[in-house]
């Protein structure tokens, strides 16, 4: 006779197991799709340079398809040995290292911008949630600050940021005004599906909430709040990415240096004298925002995950 | 109610405040320099060798020495020099001529205080092959050009040789790489001496597998050609030059201790070098030497003594600038000033600095592949 502690272990231990093996699972495929993109990419240089060999002089490559010459797309290996190369000469340093202080950089600014964005993006919506015509006459001017384009507004805030912030208790870096560039494009989505979560609470349960005379205080943080977990996480998770594309497009068009834009531009100017340079420092940008992401995703998992099963298990 | 709003206030506060902590936290210290006067310097692009003299003279001390401490802002894809005067945000500028005047029609009141650059540094190059070596040769090509102005010494030559830029060449959007010119889908392609035209030598002949070699190029320089444009220059806000003393002061002593610093550049080459890699670009050594030494080309010899202008290539830009519609029309008066670069050339010329460099000649500066 098994008592009811050792069924819960087992339970315990199978849930695990299993979560082990939905992580083996995720790698594998990720890894799957990377062998799969390297064979696409290489099979199609293969291709254009065979046709190129054969001076068939086929219309295709080259002209509608891009190019496979290794100026245009360099080799895989290429790139992936370019990491480990000092880009310098006067430097050991590898490009590798370069690309990962940007990135850090870069993440910084992202991170102070999403950080500030998620926290206005929810403010508005729980202001939003609260008056009815403040989202109507708002919503028109939040999605008009969407379609101002970035490289218009990027020098402005930096120029500004450099000129005005004097005031501050501390130094106003040029960096901080990229943050604030993320910030722009974080508060967004946040918002947008903020107030749709804070919406989405089951009216039963909004009725029983009013029948205990809860006040709107105890609503939101008991029942609005925790329905409103899985629509803010998505837009997290876009936000999360939008933050540092935000970063290194203020980078770029606000001329700050240290981050991976920065990096991009410079490589990409340079273009012609050491193509996978840049393709490693988009790399290095890829993965950035796949960490970003994966960092909201884990603590997506933390907070409603794991506290949907603790609650399922009781 | 007013309880919880209160305590609610208060967290926010607390927030605000451990936002700012953390933030006061990453900025850094300045030192303590109250007797010097604040000035910053807003560049047009990233640091490179092209703005060498502004370094070498902030590492020189010859800034603090006139009792300036001078920030060099760097600029940007989207950042216009003469708009950040404007702003406030920067005291002085360096921008191209064309590039500046085009804000000032929009009413951005700057004013040119000392032409650096005498001579330009753009070139049209195309690979030998093509025989492409006067403007006349480039009817019916696929030519290239960035657009943005930068087109203007180029249009200016095609009329000289009596071809319309708009239907007797094919006029091509170039990219900031030189990659449309080796693929081969641009003839002639626009390039800077300091830094494309560089690129170029720095990448590796599929049909040799050696780098391409001078030999291998031709150009067009616009110098020769007659069409050349005035780039590099300073500029002040003028309506502070004109309102504020002290401001005239500080920019004679900005223009003097700037031509210092190339000065520095000129004489010493590989120190000056250094000065740039010190500040930090992203490209390497071999990139600055070259761009060293392209750009003490565009310097010296100075005709009448560094940062003088020079009325007809003035007048040139203007209307190459004028008939290729990059400018409305001939800017209003003010647009340039010489006394304060003539105050500064005299201060150096009884300090027995030599700022004619006649007796200099260019380098060779060998690259290597990627330019490292």
């Amino acid at each position: 006779m098994t008592t009811r502690e050792e069924t819960n272990r087992a339970i315990a231990r199978h849930e695990r197991n299993a979560a082990a093996r939905r992580g083996v699972r995720r790698v594998a495929v990720f890894l799957v799709f990377l062998v799969v993109l390297s064979i696409l990419y290489t099979g199609y240089k293969a291709f254009g340079s065979a046709v190129d060999d054969a001076q068939t002089d086929l219309p295709v490559v080259g002209r509608i398809l891009p190019r496979t010459d290794d100026l245009t797309m360099p080799p895989l290996l290429d790139i992936a040995v370019e990491f480990g190369q000092p880009p310098q000469r006067n430097s050991s340093k590898p490009l590798g290292a370069f690309i990962g202080e940007a990135a850090l950089f870069t993440l910084r600014e992202a991170a102070f911008g999403f950080l500030l964005g998620a926290v206005l993006g929810l403010g508005l919506a729980i202001f939003m949630l609260r008056k009815k015509w403040f989202e109507r006459g708002l919503s028109p001017y939040l999605v008009a600050s969407q379609t101002v384009p970035l490289v218009a507004i990027a020098p402005i805030i930096v120029i500004w940021g450099s000129k005005s912030l004097g005031w501050l208790p501390f130094t106003w870096e040029p960096w901080m005004s990229v943050s604030i560039i993320a910030t722009y494009l974080t508060f967004f989505p946040v918002a947008m599906n903020g107030i749709k979560g804070l919406q989405s609470a089951d009216a039963a349960a909004m009725e029983l909430m009013r029948s205990y005379a809860a006040t709107r205080r105890q609503t939101l943080l008991k029942l609005q709040l925790p329905a409103s977990m899985p629509y803010l996480f998505a837009a997290f998770k876009l936000a999360a990415t939008v933050a540092i594309v935000g970063a290194i497009v203020g980078e770029i068009s606000g001329g700050v240096r240290g981050g991976l834009g920065r990096l991009i531009l410079d490589y990409a100017s340079r273009y012609t004298t050491g193509p996978p340079r840049l393709y490693a420092s988009v790399v290095g940008a890829a993965v950035l925002g796949i960490l970003a992401v994966g960092v909201v995703t884990l603590l997506e998992y933390v907070a409603v995950t794991r506290r949907q099963a603790a609650r399922g298990a009781r | 109610m007013l309880f919880t709003n209160r305590k609610r206030a208060a967290k926010w506060l607390i927030v605000v405040a451990v936002f700012a902590m953390i933030a006061a936290a990453c900025g850094s210290d300045e030192g303590d320099t109250t007797e010097l006067t604040p000035v910053t310097l807003q560049m047009q692009w990233f640091t490179q060798a092209q703005f060498a003299g502004y370094y070498a003279a902030v590492a020189e001390g010859y800034y603090e020495d006139a009792g300036l401490d001078v920030t060099i802002l760097e600029g940007g894809v989207d950042i216009v020099p003469a708009t950040v005067i404007e702003s406030g945000a920067a005291d002085f500028a360096l921008s191209w001529v064309i590039r500046a005047l085009g804000p000032r029609e929009e009413g951005a009141n700057v004013t040119n205080i000392s032409q650096i650059f005498e001579r330009s540094a753009t070139l049209q190059v195309s690979f030998a092959d093509q025989g492409i070596t006067t403007p006349a040769d480039l009817a019916g090509k696929n030519v290239g050009n960035w657009g943005f102005g930068n087109e203007a010494e180029l249009f200016a030559g095609l009329r000289q040789a009596g071809l319309d830029p708009n239907t007797d060449v094919n006029l091509v959007q170039q990219q900031f790489d030189m990659l449309a010119l080796i693929a081969g889908d641009i003839d002639a392609a626009q390039a800077m001496t300091y830094n494309e035209y560089a690129q170029v030598l720095e990448t590796i002949n599929p049909a040799t597998g050696e780098l391409f070699q001078p030999e291998d190029l031709s150009v067009i320089d616009w110098n020769d050609v007659g069409t050349a444009m005035l780039q590099d220059g300073i500029w002040a806000d003028a309506d502070r030059l004109a309102d504020d003393p002290a401001y005239r002061e500080t920019a004679v002593k900005f223009v003097e201790a700037s031509i210092r610093g190339w000065v520095f550049c000129r004489d010493n080459f590989d120190e000056c070098v250094q000065h740039v890699l010190d500040a930090g670009p992203t490209l390497g050594e071999s990139h600055q030497r070259w761009m060293l030494n392209e750009i003490n080309n565009l310097i010296w010899p100075a005709s009448s003594g560094v940062g003088t202008m020079d009325p007809n290539l003035w007048n040139q830009t203007i209307k190459n600038a004028v008939d290729g519609a990059v400018l409305k029309g001939e800017p209003a008066a003010g647009a340039y000033i010489t006394d304060i670069n003539a105050e500064a050339l005299a201060n150096l010329r009884a300090d027995g600095v030599d700022v004619d460099g006649n007796g200099w000649t260019p380098l060779t500066i060998e690259l290597t592949e990627g330019g490292e």
